[in-house]
């Protein structure tokens, strides 16, 4: 495993700890206990990871082939609402109106009988496929329209908003059939487990740290050699590498569409833990707001975006509980001090200081 | 109980025709005296022989005693039985002589007893009214009379219209008297011939009446088959009639025609036949008044047009001029916005009575807070991230979010109320109910001007020509001496001063809340993505279609969907046309 290096396995075993630390500590010690991990510590946890696999999605296509895609928000709603079918179609007969297949919404507005395109939800097998093709096709066919036509930069930045704009009205209507205003909710169990069981919600816990290192992984591995070097080379100067017979369009499309995946495992992963997804989930502002996490993570480092992603939501779950007033004043700021004083985030920083010492230190040797 | 209600008609016609010959003559009056005292009878047998005897009677006072009757206000005094109508004031009742009406005295209530009335008591009153008030002075009440007689087509009464009708002088009065008199007589107890008549003349009226007692005849499957033709006919001339309505017709006859029509066709008892043809009708004028609001929606689709040109010119200038995306530029309406409220809350503080000037004050207001907040901005954040495009949109997009939430700390989350100036309020009615507003048509002419006086600027002054220059190339102009960081400043100033004139604008027509750019700010990127970066025209064009586009589809699909439509639809052309409509040139060609 020549391709990671030392600062990816330290990720990884600092993720198996911190993962398999907060559920040790949640099952086995005692709620009594000053080290015991609260139930809703472990909830927070999980959610955080499934961020931390979006930013890596996004670090993926803006960090190595420059594709500053505002619309990965859409991929990771589409994975979720794929997720919450699954979960609506596992409550049967216990919702409110007690229909053996409608789910309660559907009952509500009076639908007869199951959309065409939930079926097959009702299984697994089907559904978890599903969530991950989902939003892989969706991007496939944007990039397919986007990258052929070489639209590129603030334009695709532009366009990728508008599509998860479109997306989110479409899912704000009800005869969608997803819902609507309201989404999917009221699930109860998972693989005939309750959701809301303490073995599920460390096997979600556990399972989206496993994600996250998958995705790391398949990240790293991606980014290092030949292909990465052909990305990173469309990033820096897409003309060029053209011009030296590559096809740009056919790399990024494919970036793309693994990123989207992503995406999409990460809100299928989110669903269960947060119990809802509903169309805010499409908003442009929350597709930005992933951007900024790179950003502050550092873009392309990969690891940096995954930490990014935990800190600036944790600042917003400090924030937002102590002083809601200030949260968006200290986003804003965190914009646009990142890209002005950070460009490179907190790792780039870090990294390039070390440079910097070590150069000096050579000098001086 | 036919059989006396028979003979109560009879009286009434007697009656009638003997008012014709002598009125209130002596019999009358006693006639009039006996049905008092059956009135205060205790039972409801000998109540009711009263009201047909005073009905019988003529007098004058009897309407104005049958009406009292029925709510409840005539009582009898318990000593002498004489009769009252009472007005209650506490426990005393203040007691006015039923024939002359002037107040004869007060008396405690236990001293009366009310004259009771029973529901066949009423009935019997009202057609008792009716047939009385055929006769009354009143004219009013005489239509009313013979609109009553209309709905109840009670045959008995026949006798009685048709001699009210004989004496009638008011032409409006006597087509009532026609119409209610054809209603009786297309009655089931008229002879064939009779009602053959009665459906000719019904077929006169437009009357929902009419055409209901025809429907019923038509779909009587025992009338005699001349009747049900006739009756047909009848409808079918209604029908044309109609044709010939809706050919004029428009807006608001159309309208109310359709709610006749509607009731038409709702009657449960309207026979298929013309709920058919009422549907059919309804239809048509559905069609047409669909024209108007096609028409309304090419209005509205300029206007939104003329919204998003007016968000978007600011945001040509920014992005087509100078390769900036500017994330914030929504929150340039919004200051704009507010700029118009607090302009507003002063005028309304200070000067009450120059109001109408408030919006004349506030678009350079709006223009000069929204201009200084970008010349900042591009001052701060932006001149440090010039050729780094994405860089741009983050750091703005933060700007978008201070900004949001200063506004919502300093104005608070709800909706502030700006106002409406007289001369912009109203709205010009065209027919189909199709309003244009006039705050509509100043805002179209506004965004006109706007465009212009951009477009002026940019070719006719100094500044405009520095910035052309500076667009083209950068290097050169500064080896020409143009100080280009400045010009950038300029630009974004002016960039953003335009947008802070949209504010005021839509301040008038949407609510000024602290997410009021971001409700535009998507639509005009794809305007300027639509009509092609850095040209004016195409921004104007690309405005244009798009909102025309947009409320054409909105009827089709509601609003929701429409818009996703033409988002997606962009996105399709996007890539077909990258450039846009209009290809751009300049430095932004090499974003």
């Amino acid at each position: 495993m020549g391709w990671l290096d030392l600062k990816g396995r330290i990720f990884l075993v600092a993720l198996a700890v911190l993962a398999g630390g907060a559920v040790a500590l949640n099952l086995s010690l005692p709620e009594s206990s000053a080290l015991h991990v609260p139930n809703y510590m472990v909830g927070l946890i999980g959610k955080y990871l499934c961020f931390a696999l979006l930013a890596l999605s996004v670090d993926l296509v803006w960090g190595f082939a420059g594709i500053l895609s505002l619309g990965h928000g859409a991929f990771f709603a589409l994975g979720g609402y794929a997720m919450g079918m699954h979960l609506m179609r596992q409550i049967g007969e216990r919702g409110v109106y007690g229909h053996p297949v409608l789910p309660d919404f559907m009952v509500f507005l009076d639908w007869k009988e199951l959309p065409w395109y939930w079926h097959g939800f009702d299984s697994a097998w089907f559904a978890l496929p599903m969530c991950l093709a989902v939003p892989g096709a969706l991007a496939f066919l944007f990039g397919w329209l986007t990258f052929r036509s070489r639209v590129t930069g603030v334009y695709l930045s532009i366009i990728s908003q508008a599509m998860t704009f479109a997306l989110m009205l479409a899912f704000f209507r009800n005869d969608m059939g997803f819902g609507g205003n309201n989404g999917l909710t009221d699930f109860k169990d998972l693989f005939g487990h309750d959701l809301k069981g303490a073995g599920m919600r460390a096997g979600l816990l556990l399972a989206s740290a496993a994600a996250l290192a998958g995705g790391y992984l398949l990240c790293r591995w991606m980014t290092v050699g030949k292909f990465g070097r052909v990305l990173v080379a469309v990033r820096d100067a897409e003309q060029r590498t053209r011009f030296l017979g590559y096809r740009p369009e056919h790399y990024k499309i494919l970036v793309f569409t693994v990123s989207a995946m992503m995406a999409g495992a990460a809100g299928a992963l989110y669903v269960p833990q947060v119990g809802i997804i509903n169309p805010s989930e499409f908003s442009p502002a929350n597709s930005i707001e992933i951007v900024i996490w790179v950003a502050v993570g550092g873009r392309g480092t990969l690891i940096g975006a995954a930490l990014g992603a935990v800190l600036v939501n944790y600042a917003k779950t400090f924030l937002t509980g102590a002083a809601p007033e200030m949260w968006l004043f200290v986003l804003g700021g965190l914009f646009i001090a990142v890209t002005l004083f950070v460009p490179k985030g907190v790792l780039g920083e870090i990294a390039s200081l070390r440079v910097r010492w070590q150069a000096r230190r050579g000098s001086d040797g | 109980m036919a059989v006396r209600n028979a003979i109560f008609r009879l009286i009434l016609v007697l009656f009638a025709a003997g008012a014709c010959l002598a009125p209130g003559g002596g019999s009358a009056s006693e006639g009039f005296e006996a049905a008092l005292v059956l009135l205060t009878g205790k039972s409801a047998k000998k109540r009711m022989a009263g009201v047909e005897a005073l009905a019988a009677s003529g007098h004058p006072a009897a309407a104005s005693m049958l009406s009292a009757m029925v709510d409840g206000k005539l009582y009898y005094r318990k000593e002498d039985g004489r009769l009252f109508v009472v007005a209650k004031r506490g426990r005393e009742f203040d007691l006015f002589d039923p024939m002359s009406g002037e107040q004869a005295g007060s008396a405690r209530s236990k001293a009366l007893k009310k004259v009771k009335v029973n529901n066949r008591l009423r009935r019997a009153i009202r057609t008792a009214l009716a047939g009385l008030n055929l006769t009354h002075p009143d004219r009013a009440k005489r239509l009313d009379a013979a609109a009553g007689l209309l709905k109840s087509a009670d045959p008995g009464l026949r006798p009685l219209l048709a001699a009210a009708f004989d004496r009638e002088a008011d032409a409006d009065v006597r087509a009532a008297m026609e119409l209610a008199l054809a209603a009786v007589d297309i009655g089931r107890d008229s002879p064939p011939s009779v009602r053959v008549a009665a459906a000719g003349r019904l077929g006169a009226s437009e009357a929902p009446e009419a055409r209901a007692l025809l429907g019923r005849v038509v779909g009587d499957a025992q009338a005699d088959p001349a009747v049900r033709e006739a009756a047909r006919a009848a409808l079918e001339e209604i029908e044309n009639r109609l044709e010939l309505y809706r050919q004029f017709g428009a807006g608001f006859p159309g309208i109310s025609l359709g709610s006749v029509l509607l009731l038409a066709a709702g009657g449960a008892n309207a026979a298929p036949a013309v709920r058919e043809a009422a549907r059919a009708a309804l239809e048509e004028i559905e069609n047409r008044l669909e024209l108007y609001r096609q028409f309304g929606a090419v209005f509205q689709g300029i206007s939104l047009g003329s919204v998003l040109l007016l968000a978007a010119v600011g945001l040509a200038i920014t992005f087509g001029v100078m390769g900036v995306i500017n994330m914030a530029h929504g929150e340039m309406v919004m200051v704009g916005a507010y700029a118009t409220f607090v302009v507003q809350e002063l005028f309304r503080t200070f000067a009450p009575e120059l109001f109408g000037l408030s919006l004349a004050v506030a678009v350079p207001v709006a223009f000069l807070a929204a201009a200084g907040l970008g010349a900042g901005l591009e001052r701060s954040v932006i001149r440090w991230l010039y050729g780094r495009p994405l860089e741009t949109l983050l750091a703005t997009w933060g700007v978008s979010l201070v900004l949001r939430q200063a506004v919502r700390s300093i104005f608070g989350p709800t909706n502030r109320e700006v106002g409406n100036p007289e001369w912009m309020s109203g709205a010009v009615e065209l027919a189909g109910g199709v309003a244009i507003t006039y705050n509509r048509i100043w805002i179209i002419l506004f965004s006109l001007a706007v465009l212009a006086a951009v477009m002026a600027v940019i070719r006719y002054t100094t500044f405009g020509l520095e910035m052309r220059a500076v667009t083209q190339n950068r290097p050169m102009a500064n080896a020409m001496g143009i100080r280009s960081r400045n010009v950038d400043c300029m630009t974004f100033a002016l960039g953003s001063g335009v947008a802070g004139m949209a504010g005021v604008a839509l301040s008038q027509i949407d609510n000024v809340s602290p997410n009021l750019g971001q409700a535009y700010i998507v639509d005009s990127f794809m305007v300027i993505v639509f009509g092609g970066v850095g040209n004016l025209w195409g921004v104007l064009v690309g405005a244009m279609s798009l909102g025309i586009v947009n409320k054409f589809i909105e009827p089709f699909s509601g609003a929701v969907l429409g818009k996703i439509v033409v988002l997606v639809a962009l996105i399709l052309f996007i890539q077909r046309r990258p450039q846009g409509l209009f290809a751009m040139r300049g430095r932004a060609a090499e974003l």
